[in-house]
């Protein structure tokens, strides 16, 4: 996919003066990032602002006396219909599905992708080409049968359960990432390990992840935006103690009764999308290459 | 080279999880939702086959109906716009201008967060005592008026603004792609030949960029099947049924109006919906002979 050189190659001419299409062109560029920062900063101004000044005040104006006491309501007391113990707990929730999921969704990916694309095994491109068709079938016809057989088999509603489901459901675009990338590694590579005895998992273990450093670092990109964001599957399988920071935020402030504290409800907002904004303002490029390998799909 | 048994059972354990993946979860679920669709399924499962009676149903029913138009306004509309808008800024990107990496960044940063910040980011600014209008009405337009979240006709209108919004930046790292995979002699070419910049883009350089329209589109595209956190989050449906999708639809005829035959009914129309949106792309890149 061209896509994966995403802006590697540097454009071709620059015009010699300032042209009136050129400050169109500029303009264009300001008020379309205008656009696109507008609801940033609504957020991060009205979070820090008291409930009064909101109330009076102008969507866009800067705090007259900027106040954390939001974040801090938003972290440790916000109420989600009965209980009131802060975004934290979804917070925590949202972390210890992540990390399992992650690993697993990424070792059990690659592990596919591997044998697929190195080993000449019979169905391989049928059970590929499989895989990615799946990937673009809607959740809803999957997801009734699926609480069925997790009720069936005991784990009901878990963390087991939503760790499993994440690595279900990254496995189309994780065996996709690992496939492509090993099948683009020089072949004598690994025809040489083999002549030199070393078996199905010394390879993959001792040559080929070893190798796939670039690709590891694109899926564990892709997967934690992926399954932090999660809404619907968390909902489903993780169950009332597990429930994720995003299903959590959601129902603080579209629960809430009486007036709306804003405040908080942006200040919780802002720390959900704390850690796909740290991991995509943090990892430059890389993010846009996790895209571009994750568009592949499509 | 024939692989020795150790080497064949070592395969096949780490096929294993791909394989069982693919029986229970894709073909079994499917088939067991298929076959709900045929029974008379109410809070549990039954056997009761009862043909297409839920299709029937399902087809009568306003909420499925009102749902199926605005994913369908909503599709043309989102898919559309964030085509043209993302496609727009890359030619802007294109233009060799400074700063180009933050300005980037920031058409890109929405992409990152969840459908469940976007709706509710957006629920507030289109909110009408808080938001734009008000904003509008405090610069001395009186009469501004922007309240399409609590009119039923326009609410669907606002789940598009938030997901252009959202997905513009995706589109527009596509394109940036494709932009720069042109080749330069197309840009001498043009020049020599005296042809405007905006003629170039029209007549040459898009119906050289099918692929990346394609790759974008369809991404666009199974989003918009998938819309689901953006209703909940940002109207809940609402007001009354005016924002539904049909995947908010599925969700709540299983878990909380105990409908699963009528539910899993609604998903299988789905399902057949995108086998015949996606088959004939699937066709086209195997037959372009792109092994992916």
């Amino acid at each position: 996919m061209s896509a994966i050189t995403l802006g590697a190659v540097r454009p071709r001419f620059r015009p010699r003066r300032i042209s009136p299409a050129r400050w169109g062109l500029y303009a264009f560029i300001l008020i379309t990032a205008l656009y696109f920062l507008l609801p940033l900063y609504v957020m991060i101004v009205t979070s820090l602002k008291p409930m009064a000044e909101i109330r009076q005040g102008h969507l866009l104006a800067l705090p007259a006396s900027p106040s954390l006491a939001a974040w801090v309501k938003a972290w440790t007391s916000a109420c989600t219909g009965l209980t009131c113990e802060g975004i934290r707990t979804g917070f925590f929730n949202s972390l210890r599905i992540l990390l399992p999921s992650v690993v697993i969704s990424i070792v059990v990916g690659s592990l596919t992708g591997y044998a697929l694309s190195l080993w000449r095994v019979r169905g391989a491109n049928i059970l590929f080409g499989a895989m990615m068709i799946v990937a673009f079938i809607p959740y809803q016809v999957f997801i009734y049968p699926l609480v069925r057989v997790f009720s069936f088999t005991g784990l009901g509603q878990s963390l087991a359960t939503i760790v499993t489901i994440h690595t279900i459901f990254g496995l189309p675009t994780m065996t996709l990432l690992f496939r492509n990338y090993f099948a683009s590694l020089p072949v004598e590579l690994f025809k040489a390990a083999r002549i030199d005895g070393a078996g199905f998992y010394q390879i993959y273990a001792r040559i080929m992840m070893p190798m796939a450093t670039p690709m590891i670092v694109v899926a564990v990109i892709l997967q934690t935006t992926g399954i932090w964001n999660d809404f619907i599957l968390g909902l489903v399988f993780a169950g009332r103690d597990n429930l994720p920071m995003t299903v959590q935020l959601n129902n603080i402030v579209n629960s809430t009764q009486g007036e709306r504290a804003y405040n908080v409800d942006m200040a919780a907002t802002l720390l959900t999308a704390l850690l796909p904004l740290v991991i995509y303002f943090g990892s430059g490029r890389w993010f846009v290459r996790g895209i571009a390998a994750g568009a592949v799909k499509g | 080279m024939r692989l020795s048994l150790t080497s064949r059972l070592s395969v096949l354990s780490a096929l294993l999880p791909a394989l069982m993946v693919m029986l229970v979860v894709y073909i079994g679920a499917t088939s067991w939702t298929a076959w709900m669709s045929l029974t008379n399924s109410r809070m549990l499962p039954n056997n009761n086959f009862v043909g297409f009676r839920q299709y029937q149903l399902l087809f009568s029913n306003d909420r499925w109906l009102t749902s199926v138009h605005n994913i369908v306004v909503y599709g043309v509309l989102f898919v559309s716009l964030a085509l043209l808008i993302g496609f727009l800024l890359a030619v802007a990107i294109d233009q060799r201008v400074r700063a180009e990496d933050t300005i980037r960044s920031i058409y890109l940063y929405p992409y990152s967060m969840s459908f469940v910040v976007t709706g509710l980011v957006w629920q507030w600014l289109l909110n009408p005592t808080l938001g734009v209008q008000y904003v509008l009405r405090s610069w001395g337009f009186a009469g501004a008026s922007f309240d399409w979240i609590v009119r039923p006709e326009t609410a669907i209108y606002c789940l598009v603004i938030a997901g252009v919004w959202q997905a513009s930046g995706l589109v527009m790292a596509i394109m940036l792609a494709g932009l720069r995979g042109i080749d330069d002699e197309i840009w001498k070419a043009a020049r020599v030949d005296g042809l405007p910049k905006w003629r170039v883009y029209i007549s040459i350089i898009i119906p050289m960029m099918g692929a990346s329209f394609a790759t974008a589109a369809v991404l666009l595209s199974t989003a918009v099947v998938r819309l689901y956190d953006l209703s909940v989050s940002m109207t809940n449906g609402g007001p009354g049924i005016a924002s539904e999708v049909p995947a908010k639809f599925v969700m709540d005829h299983l878990f909380e109006r105990a409908n699963i035959g009528l539910a899993t009914a609604a998903a299988t129309t789905m399902l057949v919906t995108v086998i015949a949106v996606v088959a004939p792309y699937l066709y086209w890149r195997a037959r372009k002979g792109e092994v992916r």
